[in-house]
């Protein structure tokens, strides 16, 4: 027994700010102090409030340190370790109450409205050992299914529950296992999508970093319900830790017999194995990803024939994504209704969504579906930083849609997301504020499909360039009121002729911008403005001639010489030589550069 | 049998077919561009997407399966629209050099381009930048003309397995390139043109030696000679609005002359004579315990391959030169002697329904005269354009008919342009030499059509032969692991690069992928050669005159020394190692 356990942050977020170092840390003074025997110390997977980081919590206070530093290290354990006095100036400061008192993680506005299925593990265990994940009834799942329900029962479960794709396009993993299931073949495969490719959303890397069991478990349950015995997985290549710890998990799996032959002593046998990718976009279109695992170039084919008739080698297949798993062992523990009882009507459960962008809890959340924007963004994520108002927010990814302030009370699920607009996709959540030009943004998601494009149809391979370039003249301001026409029309015509999901929904940004935001495209056409002040080639700074004292700062720091003007009298700005560098307007103390 | 409804036409086809066939039954066409009927089936260039009641977005006709009570529309106003965007995108990312590129008029791209109506320049943008890669002596490849359909990538791959090109980069930035972007010459490529064969717009095309041709024809001091292939009279037509499968031999000969060449001899001439020199070599190999079975090596896309692929197998290669190296060099040893002509003044051209024969003249050891056997290799195609650029009324012309000696051919010297045509020559004469007596039936029909891999045993006096006919380089690849493993015992191999033989060869005209897929081009183009076949009054090489003159004057006999240092050559191992 420990009398004190201490959980450090093992996720990216954490890693890339020295979490390791800090763990390395504390492991090395535990231990010069002869502390091993009483204090644990282990790494776990990722706490959500990625924002925050460094992150760690010391139990059983529940202490929890945010932005920690390696050199807090020795504070820590000299103060709370030895001297049991917590460290009041690490604490994350909303677990601060105004009297002083330590609240709840769970009680602190990131974490009150978070229902944890998905991540219930991560940040808790420590995902580099079998035991914890068995501690907290890992495998009991898959030992139920072996041992007291058939196949179909199995996938009646699932039905039941509602369980949708969390991939993105939320297509029921019931029906998907029990068309697989019909199939007739000599071989069927289990796969997982882990090519998270969509910018922002993390969500996937976290379960694996944190809880790669789960996914394990809940593929061993897949292929008993489909009747497989080979699963892969495909991450990607980008995710080093996410990788490590699969191989980790998976041969710790085998060692307990967990995969492998004749599975808790039934005739079930199935193992796995992993497949990395070479961070391709579209290898996370299903045919692809085969395609890609088959040893070719990651492209999609055309459907059908889909993947539960022939999939991966030509084989019944079927493919989840990571986040779908994750929830499987616990539906089959709590029941179908357990999990049914969470979410809206036609979208169940919960679902994690990556905060990013114009937010400040950065961050993953998982909330129960039906959530409302509005508390996902200001309740969880504490709205804009300073003090900016909040205009639209992109899910979906560059598949998805922007969805403006004055639907931010939708709430949350695969329907309501598509009504307005949008998709739930992986679950990226980016946050725009007035500082943001929706063109500029449709532009950048545009960007991304036209680079992640594979090349294979000629919608997508030169519609979303010709789309590209078209939204680069509103940007350039060389754009006409016919060209948005075009544009719109260019956009149906490239959903309704691509051969993938990825081509399909790929003009959903610009749709939507044009759709909620079209006042902004008109003030690029017709007036030659951009109104959040981003589009570079529509901008001109001016020096207000009232405010400017003479002082010569921007002059001087000008880096191309285009201000003028005499000492004590109101400087002037060359259009013509400025470079929009706003190095002027940064200088300036008097507030008299504008940007016009 | 499934029910659907085309454009409320009801249909009845087979399980599994597609919306493409279904609608072909209502009598109704799709318009396509990266399709090929069991080659590329990719649904890649959205030509043919139709409305499928029921269904989120448009689908690829090409590949979508029909299913019962399916209800497609083929002809809506979305459907039109649509097709014509995806036809306007891809002009504009085209070198539009319709005008004068070597495709016009016979250019898919162009042709629906000009059905839809398409404004050329709706989409304006950044166009593909890419250099032509000329660096093979038979091919050039310009992807600023490349629709990216794929079809050359699926024939290289599924036909020919020999995939030395597949799609490159990604996104916009896609192109078809060698492996790491490298030279075509670099590649352990085979040259057969299948690629150009099957290339919708002009982004490939065979490496043009139409200048050289003429600059020959111009000068004075060369005495130039033309001589063609057999496959060649039956696929010229085309070119002039005949319909596939016509022998237009006569109206050929009178343009050879028309144009300007010297001589009209004839690699029907070379055929027979390749026989003789073959059948020698087989019996020789028989009765000496030589390395069988033996392949031939009429086919330079298969001598390539071997090397490339099979460097084990050279031995079983016959050393004979193949026909066009063989009237080369005939007519620059022994018909420059007898004419007293010095050979340095020879230039001979061959015409050839092959890109590869433009490789096959530069190769090692094809020069007996002490210069090149060839001096220029045309495809059909190109002759077809010389003759239009002269001004040649060709469907108008008389026939005329080849000069002797090098011009007189048989029956079995024509059949070499279909797949086993060389096999059932070949039989007809060692079937001779071996029982001594003249055959009852020289028909050897197990050996002819177009199965991919035709095998037939003969009993000759007591000797079994059991031979093997494969074309296409897929079915090669069949019989060469057969051969490796030891798994079967043939005497006697023929193998032909392109499928079908000759008659389809990658320098023939071309033809679109609608009549690829819906006429049997390969059979129609084979028959006009069976059909000379039958008609001609001697139809055994060993019986050809002017062959049997050419040995008496000349090499002696078949295998003489002589016949082997002008007539027989060698191979390398090209493998990379």
């Amino acid at each position: 027994m420990f009398r004190s356990h201490i959980l450090v942050c093992g996720g990216t977020g954490c890693t890339s700010g020295n979490s390791m170092k800090i763990y390395d840390a504390l492991v090395d003074r535990i231990q010069k102090e002869g502390l091993e025997k009483e204090v644990h110390v282990t790494k776990t997977g990722c706490f959500g409030l990625c924002a925050y980081g460094p992150i760690m919590i010391v139990y059983p206070e529940g202490a929890f340190y945010s932005q920690v530093k390696v050199e807090d290290v020795d504070e820590i354990v000299n103060e709370h370790i030895i001297k049991g006095r917590i460290v009041t100036r690490l604490l994350y400061k909303e677990t601060v109450g105004e009297d002083g008192t330590i609240k709840a993680l769970n009680d602190t506005n990131f974490y009150k409205k978070q229902h944890r299925v998905a991540l219930r593990n991560c940040g808790v265990i420590n995902p580099e050992k079998i035991e914890e994940y068995i501690a907290y009834d890992g495998y009991e799942a898959l030992g139920k299914v072996l041992t007291e329900m058939t196949p179909q029962d199995v996938i009646d479960v699932i039905s039941k529950s509602g369980l949708r794709g969390r991939g993105g396009a939320g297509f029921p993993t019931g029906r998907k296992w029990q068309f697989a299931k019909n199939s007739v073949g000599d071989k069927k495969y289990v796969c997982c999508n882990a090519d998270e490719g969509d910018p922002g959303a993390f969500m996937d890397r976290s379960i694996l970093e944190g809880d790669p069991h789960a996914v394990i478990e809940a593929m061993a349950i897949a292929a008993y319900a489909i009747g497989s015995d080979q699963g892969y997985i495909y991450v990607r290549a980008e995710y080093p830790i996410a990788v490590q710890r699969l191989t980790i998990a998976i041969k710790q799996a085998r060692e307990y017999g967990l995969l492998g032959k004749n599975i808790f002593g039934t005739k079930f046998c199935f193992d796995l194995d992993i497949r990395l990718g070479a961070g391709a976009f579209v290898c996370g279109e299903e045919t692809a990803l085969m395609t890609s695992i088959e040893g070719h170039r990651g492209e999609p084919r055309p459907r059908p024939p889909f993947p539960a008739v022939k999939g991966l080698f030509g084989k019944p297949t079927i493919l989840n994504n990571v986040e779908t798993y994750a929830n499987i062992p616990q539906i089959i523990l709590k029941g179908a209704d357990w999990f049914a009882s969470m979410g809206t009507e036609k979208s169940r459960g919960t679902k994690v969504f990556a905060l990013g962008g114009k937010i400040h809890n950065t961050g993953l959340v998982e909330i129960p579906m039906g959530t409302t924007m509005r508390e996902i963004i200001y309740d969880i994520g504490g709205g804009c930083p300073n003090g900016k108002k909040f205009k639209a927010a992109q899910t979906g990814g560059p598949s998805g849609g922007c969805i403006p302030a004055h639907l931010i009370d939708t709430p949350i699920d695969y329907d309501n997301l598509i009504a307005i607009g949008s998709m739930m996709g992986s679950g990226g959540l980016i946050v725009m504020d007035e500082d943001n030009c929706m063109v500029d943004i449709a532009k950048f998601f545009l960007e991304f499909t036209v680079d992640e494009s594979c090349g294979k149809c000629t919608a997508c391979r030169i519609g979303t360039k010709r789309l590209y370039e078209m939204l680069c003249k509103v940007t350039d301001g060389t754009a006409t009121m016919e060209d948005l026409d075009k544009m719109e029309e260019l956009c149906y015509y490239i959903k309704e002729n691509s051969l993938c999901g990825l081509g399909q929904t790929a003009p959903n940004p610009v749709l939507s911008t044009l759709h909620y935001f079209r006042d902004e495209y008109e003030a690029h056409v017709r007036d030659k403005r951009c109104p959040a002040g981003v589009c570079k080639k529509l901008l001109r700074y001016q020096i207000v001639a009232d405010k400017c004292k003479g002082c010569t700062l921007c002059a001087r720091n000008c880096p191309v010489g285009a201000i003028t003007g005499t000492v004590k009298e109101p400087h002037v700005i060359d259009p013509n030589k400025c470079i929009k560098c706003g190095v002027c307007m940064e200088k300036c103390r008097f507030g008299a550069i504008i940007k016009a | 049998m499934v029910h659907l409804k085309i454009n409320n036409i009801p249909v009845e086809v087979k399980e599994g077919s597609t919306i493409l066939e279904a609608a072909k039954v209502a009598g109704i066409n799709i318009p396509t561009l990266c399709y090929l009927k069991e080659i590329n089936e990719i649904g890649a260039c959205r030509v043919c997407v139709c409305e499928v009641k029921g269904a989120r977005s448009l689908v690829a006709a090409c590949v979508y399966p029909v299913n019962e009570g399916m209800e497609v529309f083929t002809n809506t106003e979305k459907v039109r629209k649509s097709r014509k965007t995806t036809l306007e995108l891809l002009l504009s990312d085209h070198k539009k050099e319709c005008l004068s590129c070597v495709r016009s008029t016979n250019c898919e791209l162009q042709k629906l381009s000009n059905e839809y109506g398409c404004d050329e320049n709706r989409f304006k943008g950044a166009r593909t930048e890419c250099e032509q890669d000329t660096s093979t002596s038979y091919l050039v490849r310009d992807n600023e003309k490349c629709i990216l359909c794929r079809r050359c990538v699926a024939v290289c791959k599924h036909v020919q397995d020999v995939a030395v090109i597949a799609p490159a980069r990604r996104g916009f930035n896609t192109h078809i390139a060698c492996a790491f972007e490298s030279d075509l010459a670099d590649a352990p490529c085979v040259a057969c043109g299948q690629c150009v064969a099957v290339c919708p717009t002009g982004a490939l095309h065979e490496r043009e030696e139409i200048d050289n041709v003429r600059d020959a024809i111009n000068n004075p001091e060369k005495v130039v000679i033309v001589a063609a292939a057999p496959a060649v009279r039956a696929a010229i037509g085309e070119e002039f609005g005949y319909p596939i499968g016509t022998n237009t031999e006569g109206k050929m000969f009178t343009a050879m002359r028309m144009l300007g060449f010297d001589k009209v001899f004839d690699v029907n001439f070379g055929a027979d004579l390749t026989i003789l020199e073959e059948a020698n070599e087989l019996l020789d190999r028989v009765s000496n315990k030589g390395v069988l079975p033996m392949f031939t090596s009429c086919s330079p896309g298969w001598i390539r391959y071997v090397e490339y692929y099979y460097p084990e197998l050279i031995p079983n290669l016959s050393s004979c030169k193949s026909p066009m190296q063989m009237c080369g060099a005939a007519i620059k040893t022994y018909w420059a002697q007898k004419e007293g002509i010095d050979p340095k003044n020879i230039y001979f051209v061959g015409i050839m329904p092959c890109t590869a024969k433009k490789f096959e003249k530069t190769r090692q050891n094809e020069a007996a005269s002490g210069y090149p056997d060839v001096d220029a290799v045309l495809t059909t195609r190109e002759l077809a354009k010389m003759i239009k650029t002269s001004g040649i009324i060709y469907n108008e012309l008389p026939d005329g008919t080849f000069d002797n000696p090098l011009g007189e051919f048989t029956g079995a010297g024509v059949i070499f342009g279909a797949t086993g045509g060389v096999m059932e020559a070949a039989l007809r004469t060692a079937a001779e030499k071996i029982t001594g007596k003249p055959l009852d039936n020289i028909d050897f029909k197990a050996v002819r059509g177009i199965k991919g891999i035709k095998e037939a045993e003969y009993d000759l006096n007591g000797t079994k032969v059991k031979v093997a006919v494969a074309s296409g380089l897929t079915n090669a690849k069949k019989l060469c692991e057969k051969i490796k493993k030891g798994e079967c015992d043939y005497t006697f191999v023929e193998v032909m690069c392109c499928p079908g033989g000759c008659v389809n060869g990658g320098g023939q005209p071309i033809q679109s992928a609608y009549v690829r897929r819906n006429t049997d081009l390969r059979s129609k183009r084979a028959k006009a050669l069976y059909d000379e076949d039958k008609k001609s009054a001697i139809r055994k090489s060993h019986e050809n005159e002017a062959v049997l003159k050419l040995y008496e004057e000349f090499f002696g006999a078949p295998g003489s020394h002589k016949a082997h240092e002008i007539l027989h050559t060698s191979y390398v191992d090209r493998k990379k190692k």
